[in-house]
């Protein structure tokens, strides 16, 4: 364990800055914890396996499962980040919001490269599969607007979101983690995540679109 | 005060866009020829980004190799792995000629350029004995 150094900020009281530079009697504690859990490695592992049957049996049940459940289950963490957990992780006391990091960020660093990389392998082989991806399809439009949209998510996820959430654990763990550095790793974090979660709407619409 | 560092993740962000654009216009033009001429621009801006990125990061004063290396080469092993998925779709669909050299070339920007990035955004703030 090891305590966020914490030494009251000027505008202490003010906003976020205050809430994570912690209460001036007592440094928050950092419970212990593994930057990439190793069990978490292992179902990831299983899933990346599965995708990779999927792909090369090439049916349809196998294919839309991939699509249709890790999608479903990226669409519904985004959205559960952006709009519910981010707000709340903002209004969080320090401990509260360090507890909730070291638990959950440390899963979503395995879960979410999963997920996507499921969603969009098996999403694809399965356009290519049905045709879905042809200039022919008469929702051709809709499907290269999805293009667009999941290249957005995987920018700002890959640019942003990732590099955050790992710096963010990476400081944690040190004897001495720097508050403004995770007051501004966090904030990058859950913007990011809240824009994410809108794009995630526009997912949704494009994808009924297409399956009706 | 905050150190000043060159702008890393905007440079990588716009080579990573660059090949996004490049994956969905060669997507978008199924199953027709198209010409790869801008895809190859796209690809090779990308790249010429990805090089600058990496020249500014040697230039910079008392940066934490060590830390750097460290989170950049385990991740790239995560996204080697995820790459590796990407380029079997591609073989799978039967992908072939220029098409696949530019997609190929794309998915290394991409495993390289985001090990990178987290590898930076991790470094910049580290101050131990190798900053």
């Amino acid at each position: 364990m090891s305590s966020v150094a914490a030494d009251p900020p000027a505008d202490a009281g003010a906003g976020t800055t205050a809430a994570v530079a912690g209460p001036p009697h007592g440094a928050p504690v950092i419970p212990d914890f593994e930057i990439v859990p190793r069990g978490g490695l292992v179902l990831a592992g299983v899933v990346l396996v599965a995708l990779v049957v999927a792909v090369a049996t090439n049916g349809i049940w196998g294919l839309e499962f991939m699509h249709v459940a890790f999608g479903a289950a990226w669409t519904t963490i985004d959205l559960f980040m952006g709009f519910v957990l981010g707000p709340i992780l903002g209004h969080m006391s320090v401990q509260a919001r360090i507890e909730l990091s070291t638990r959950l960020m440390p899963k979503m660093l395995v879960i979410m490269p999963a997920v996507v990389t499921a969603t969009l392998v098996g999403g694809w082989q399965l356009s290519t599969k049905l045709g879905t991806n042809q200039q022919a399809f008469v929702n051709h439009g809709w499907v290269v607007a999805s293009m667009i949209v999941v290249g957005v998510m995987a920018i700002l996820a890959l640019g942003l979101l990732e590099p955050a959430n790992i710096a963010v654990l990476i400081e944690l763990k040190k004897k001495r983690p720097r508050p403004d550095v995770i007051e501004h790793l966090m904030k990058r974090f859950i913007y990011c995540s809240g824009v994410i979660g809108a794009l995630q709407i526009a997912t949704l619409v494009i994808m009924t679109k297409l399956a009706s | 005060m905050e150190r000043q560092f060159p702008p890393v993740t905007q440079t990588a962000m716009a080579s990573l866009a660059l090949i996004v654009a490049g994956g969905i216009y060669l997507s978008a033009h199924l199953p027709n020829h198209v010409s790869l001429t801008p895809a190859v621009i796209l690809l090779v801006l990308s790249v010429l980004l990805m090089a600058w990125n990496m020249l500014s990061l040697t230039r910079v004063q008392d940066f934490a190799w060590g830390r750097f290396f460290t989170v950049a080469r385990w991740s790239m092993l995560a996204y080697a792995v995820t790459a590796g998925l990407i380029e079997f779709v591609f073989v799978r669909n039967h992908v072939s000629g220029g098409v696949l050299v530019v997609l190929t070339l794309s998915v290394v920007v991409y495993a390289i350029h985001v090990p990178t990035l987290i590898g930076f955004t991790v470094a910049r703030y580290y101050e131990g004995p190798d900053a």
